[in-house]
């Protein structure tokens, strides 16, 4: 491929030009963070000076009425579950279901592939109303939805991975005398471990944004996902204190900034991996 | 044909296949068998439906706000799909070439993905209310503004998704085709329309599937941006569906219904999309 390109100083202008635009949602909304609350509908675009500049009073208010710590506590524990639950059952599963085979094997295949065409409105009510008789309305409840709901995926992407290990190595393995789980865990598992990684960005990413799930099933009383707990802020008629939306979701946006400096090669790798489902 | 190592690994379908499928039950078949038969009752909760036919379907086709989000959400879903895939095309074949900064570029443009729907929302409505102010108007002015703004929300936040996969299927193209053709006195946009993008079929595929099923289904940062505002205008598909079932006491079963006629649309999407694109594919 003809990698070089003509005018390549001006290509980096222009990108520069446009990533900037592209970053200045997210500085406006923390140059606003520090604005005055009536400033901010006023006049977006002006950076806080004196009686504009608030300091942090934005933050505290919205930290106050969000209860923001908790429910950061509580998104933690619900993706970090769910996504431990998912890894863990679904790798088991779709080793099981290419080793196996047979006609049980097929048909949940089959129902996997299904479960991922179907949009999330279709259950929604039926699941919100059968967690709450569950009993499943917890953050602990919530692994198990997510591992239900969205199993697809998973044992989708795992099963591409499984078909392409030999299984002459796990057969030699049992001859010798190994049981099925140590197989599956102490040579099939570090066989799998990038497949691994990326589904559980995948899944991370799609359980510590989603919004609809977990407000429907959830006990809104106790436990609120971040998502959750910024959608509250504003108010039964609309009305929205903008001043503490703007140190929430600057909050919000921190931890995600983190895990992206942090994991982007895998962040990358997963969104590719996960592109192959088409 | 079942070898050896299968047999003795399906005697312990109660530890690898079972926790999964269990959850897959509760989580996935009840709900999915109870929406189907739900959406053929007159209920307000589970336990007391009570079986009306088609009832509830005639009514969904009878309402005007739902046939206005349908068509809402179908020129959203065409207006994304267009504008998204040839932004994070063209962005993905330059960023492949040898340009400073390329690796930064594309961080950047990624970035946005990682941030919900909800938090996205809220983003724009303060960027875009900003901007219309000068002229004393907001995003829920009409519900064209309101397409407008999500379309310029879900570009910002697809194009960098789109580009990263792009970039994967122009980075594992056979060099040597594009050398030949370039050999063969191709021009660059020779090449380019050729033979690279014959070549890139099945990553456009791929993103095309991807970007309009989620166009489709877009709820948080519809919720969060304009809610619908002003009177419904502005109401995507599953925004309207949610609004049947928790907005209006009585409207359960017609929810369901919408939300059975949702998932049917959404389903035979994701098979003509499929099998249209896949069988344009060239081998190298």
């Amino acid at each position: 491929m003809s990698d070089k390109v003509r005018h390549s100083g001006l290509w980096t202008l222009f990108f520069t030009v446009v990533s900037l635009i592209w970053v200045f949602p997210i500085v406006l909304v923390v140059i606003n963070s520090f604005k005055q609350k009536a400033y901010i509908s006023r006049n977006a675009f002006s950076i806080p000076r004196g009686a504009e500049f608030v300091g942090l009073d934005n933050y505290r208010r919205g930290v106050e009425q969000t209860d923001l710590f908790a429910s950061f506590w509580w998104t933690v524990v619900v993706t970090v579950g769910s996504v431990l639950l998912i890894l863990v059952c679904t790798a088991m599963c779709a080793w099981w279901i290419v080793r196996v085979n047979n006609w049980a094997a097929k048909t949940l295949y089959a129902l996997f592939l299904f479960n991922m065409i179907v949009p999330f409105q279709m259950v929604m009510f039926t699941l919100s109303k059968l967690a709450d008789m569950l009993g499943l309305n917890t953050p602990w409840g919530l692994w198990i939805i997510y591992l239900g709901f969205g199993a697809g995926l998973a044992v989708f992407m795992f099963t591409g991975v499984v078909k392409g290990i030999p299984q002459e190595l796990e057969e030699s393995a049992m001859i010798d005398g190994a049981s099925v789980p140590g197989i599956f865990f102490r040579i099939v598992v570090p066989i799998m471990r990038p497949s691994i990684i990326s589904v559980a960005i995948l899944e991370a990413m799609w359980i510590w944004n989603d919004f609809l799930l977990p407000y429907l099933t959830l006990d809104m009383r106790k436990y609120k996902t971040m998502s959750i707990a910024i959608q509250y802020l504003k108010g039964g008629y609309g009305s929205v204190d903008m001043g503490a939306m703007m140190g929430c979701l600057v909050l919000a946006i921190i931890p995600i900034i983190i895990f992206y400096l942090c994991c982007q090669k895998y962040i990358i790798k997963g969104v590719m991996a996960g592109a192959v489902k088409g | 044909m079942i070898s050896m190592a299968g047999k003795t690994i399906r005697r312990w379908w109660a530890l690898f296949a079972l926790p999964t499928f269990a959850a897959f039950v509760i989580g996935f078949v009840v709900p999915f068998v109870m929406g189907i038969y739900l959406s053929f009752c007159k209920f307000s909760t589970v336990t007391d439906s009570q079986f009306i036919g088609m009832a509830n379907y005639s009514a969904a086709i009878k309402d005007p706000e739902f046939w206005h989000a349908l068509w809402y959400t179908v020129a959203f879903t065409i207006v994304t799909v267009i504008i998204i895939n040839i932004c994070a095309f063209a962005v993905a074949y330059m960023l492949t070439k040898k340009i400073k900064g390329s690796t930064i570029f594309r961080s950047v443009f990624f970035m946005p993905n990682l941030i919900g729907g909800i938090i996205l929302g809220y983003i724009w409505l303060l960027l875009l209310n900003g901007i219309l102010a000068h002229w004393s108007k907001s995003i829920t002015y009409s519900g064209t503004y309101g397409f407008w703004g999500m379309v310029a929300l879900y570009c910002w936040q697809q194009i960098g998704y789109m580009m990263i996969i792009y970039i994967s299927g122009l980075q594992a193209l056979p060099g040597d085709v594009i050398e030949a053709a370039a050999v063969d006195g191709a021009s660059s946009r020779q090449t380019l329309f050729r033979v690279t993008i014959p070549l890139m079929m099945p990553s456009i595929t791929v993103c095309t599937f991807l970007t309009m099923t989620n166009g489709f289904k877009m709820f948080d940062q519809n919720l969060a941006l304009t809610n619908g505002a002003p009177s419904n205008t502005s109401e995507m598909l599953a925004l309207n569906i949610y609004r049947t079932f928790y907005g209006r006491a009585g409207f359960e079963g017609v929810g369901q219904a919408k939300a059975v006629v949702f998932f049917i649309i959404v389903a035979i999407l994701a098979i003509i999309q499929n099998k249209l694109t896949t069988s344009k594919e060239v081998e190298a």
